[in-house]
């Protein structure tokens, strides 16, 4: 596909006064005066709106398509962005997900009227619970951070349903997701930071140093976000729960032991799971997700609701599915959004799930990793430095330019830069922040040999002109709609307002 | 190398410590610290008055690459956050040990287990 290579006007920029498209009105009669007829007046705008874009049909779709064609996605380029799990989302899941019946379910219809659509989410929490080794699932959350709120409030509301009142910290190692130390104080519980050691394990001497009659809880990533597997998850399970914690499960990187390990056999008490990532939703634009959490028999009274319960029916054939609410939960947390949680994220994960079958979430995972660890390997081959080469690398790895910016001033930032040149996605840069100069890696089990070739020569290419061509590499990207931002200045003088033509700002 | 003047000290967290004629400590992160940060683009200052332990958060530096806190390497109470801080981040990156200054405390007792120029140098060296 070709990259449109000129920039894109501001929809604002192709605002004439009184143009619109009015096919979206009920009637053929209604104007926008006359739609709101019925407004009382004391509630009608006084002014007329300020500066909305008054725009054809046609502009508003050649914009967004032309918007859209600057974009890298999966569906265009190798997206290798660590920690996020770009995987390819098969079409199928999005057809599925849109049949009518589904597109067209009303989020108040009466269970009645929706038991295939809640027969398919109660299966979702079934095979949810199944892949996790968890003894609960509840859908509800919508986002992964969301999941992550969850589940530290269900941890609290276990301590607090026990009388248990002084258990308010949350353990996070120095590799945490910024989401966990984020979700502990949202939760009002204070931090408590704990290293990681050399070889990318958490330092098990300092975890016995904190854990102690406060200890709420740790939250924690497996493999972590240094792309490597923790190795003494148990012990450190052992440690948190015989201090009267319990162990958080960050499911951001549940891709790489998809069907192998699973969380709730490692000692956890609650996980998130990012459906988006791991279950075939496309994702990355802040777009719809879901954060479902499951939980071990501990936390089962503090699910969110509502979830899907099924039950036998006298006199009936078959089973008929509900929605349980505090009636059937009464120490649930409570509801964490209008109605039961992204409806179409939650489909496209029940259909792939489907479609996987339980023979194909296990190489999921396999292939996963198996792609992380031949890219990793061919790149410390090349010369790149992983960042902790005795590690087998999970479904991610990490790369770290210090010797490139030691020795030739080219930074990771440099490095990422130059690979959008090259077609590439870059990866994630700067994370976790305890390897410097990282690019952390992840490459997903949907990628080819061939896909993963590539992304190897043009990082020996970019490489070679690191070496050469020093500036090339430092002022890229070169190819792209827009060059080098100024990030630093961007941030420094935040402007996200369009405040009109030039000749109005200054009027 | 990073520079880190022989009159001041030192954490292994990385904030500097400079007694002042008063009594007084002013605390900064070090030249090696806005190295690893990259250009700052906001920090949160202290606000005078608050009381600190040793080791509490009393600031946030935060760059295009990464929002970090900074320690307290001694209890005390606040006297005065460097607000030209707000507009200027940048001084951190330019001065880190002048006009980046981040806070001034009234020391609440006799700091303990700083290090000399010397020994933070060591202390980096280690770190790799």
């Amino acid at each position: 596909m070709a990259m449109q290579k000129h920039p894109e006007k501001i929809i604002f920029e192709y605002s004439r006064p009184g143009r619109g498209s009015y096919a979206q009105f009920p009637t053929e009669h209604d104007t926008p005066n006359t739609v709101a007829a019925d407004i009382p007046e004391n509630l009608r705008r006084k002014k007329p709106a300020a500066l909305l874009p008054e725009v054809s049909e046609l502009e508003v779709v050649r914009h967004f398509t032309k918007l859209s064609q600057l974009n890298f996605s999966i569906d265009t380029h190798f997206y290798p962005l660590g920690s996020c799990t770009m995987k390819y989302n098969p079409k199928a899941c999005n057809q599925y997900a849109m049949l009518p019946g589904f597109l067209n379910r009303h989020p108040l219809a009466p269970d009645a009227a929706g038991q295939g659509f809640l027969a398919c989410m109660f299966e979702l929490q079934e095979m949810l619970k199944e892949v996790t080794g968890m003894q609960g699932v509840a859908l509800s959350p919508m986002a992964g951070a969301h999941g992550e709120f969850a589940g530290v409030a269900m941890i609290r509301a276990y301590h607090r349903a026990r009388g248990d009142l002084a258990r308010n910290e949350i353990i996070v190692p120095d590799a945490a997701h910024g989401t966990n130390p984020a979700t502990a104080t949202m939760c009002g519980c204070a931090v408590k930071e704990i290293p990681t050691k050399d070889d990318g394990d958490i330092d098990v001497e300092a975890l016995k140093q904190v854990v102690g009659p406060n200890t709420a809880g740790i939250m924690l990533t497996n493999p972590s976000t240094c792309g490597v597997f923790e190795r003494r998850i148990k012990d450190v399970a052992k440690i948190v729960h015989d201090a009267g914690g319990l162990l958080y499960y960050d499911g951001a990187n549940l891709n790489a032991i998809l069907g192998k390990v699973r969380p709730g056999d490692m000692g956890f008490d609650v996980i998130h799971m990012n459906l988006h990532k791991t279950f075939s939703t496309p994702h990355g634009g802040g777009g719809p997700g879901a954060g479902a959490v499951g939980v071990s028999s501990r936390l089962l009274p503090f699910m969110p609701i509502p979830v899907v319960g099924r039950e036998a029916v006298v006199g009936k054939d078959g089973d008929q599915y509900r929605w349980l609410t505090e009636k059937d939960l009464p120490q649930s947390i409570g509801r964490l959004s209008a109605f039961m949680g992204n409806a179409g994220v939650l489909l496209r994960a029940y259909i792939y799930m489907r479609m996987l079958g339980r023979e194909g979430m296990h190489r999921v995972g396999e292939f996963a990793t198996l792609n992380a660890n031949y890219l990793m390997a061919v790149l410390a081959k090349k010369g790149f430095e992983p960042a902790y080469p005795g590690r087998r690398a999970s479904h991610e790895f990490i790369i770290t330019a210090k010797k490139q910016k030691d020795t030739l001033g080219v930074t990771a930032m440099d490095f990422a830069k130059r690979l959008l040149d090259y077609g590439f996605h870059a990866p994630t840069t700067y994370f976790p922040l305890l390897v410097p100069e990282c690019l952390l890696i992840e490459p997903t089990e949907t990628e080819s040999k061939e896909a993963l070739d590539g992304f190897i020569d043009a990082m020996v290419a970019i490489q070679k002109e690191a070496e050469s061509q020093a500036d090339l590499v430092k002022s890229a990207p070169h190819t792209m709609t827009v060059r080098r931002l100024d990030d630093v200045r961007a941030a420094r003088q935040l402007d996200l307002t369009w405040k009109g033509p030039q000749e109005l700002r200054s009027a | 190398m990073s520079d880190s003047p022989a009159d001041l000290k030192y954490t292994k967290s990385h904030e500097w410590v400079r007694t002042l004629a008063d009594g007084n400590v002013e605390v900064g992160i070090t030249d090696h610290a806005q190295s690893a940060l990259g250009d700052l683009v906001f920090v949160e200052v202290p606000e005078a008055g608050k009381s600190l332990k040793a080791g509490d958060t009393f600031a946030v530096v935060e760059s295009v690459k990464a929002a970090s806190d900074v320690y307290a390497p001694v209890a005390g109470t606040v006297v005065e956050g460097n607000a030209a801080l707000g507009g200027q981040p940048e001084l951190i990156n330019s001065e880190p040990y002048k006009g980046g200054w981040i806070m001034v405390l009234k020391p609440s007792g006799e700091p303990q287990g700083l290090l000399s120029a010397a020994e933070y140098q060591a202390h980096l060296a280690a770190e790799g």
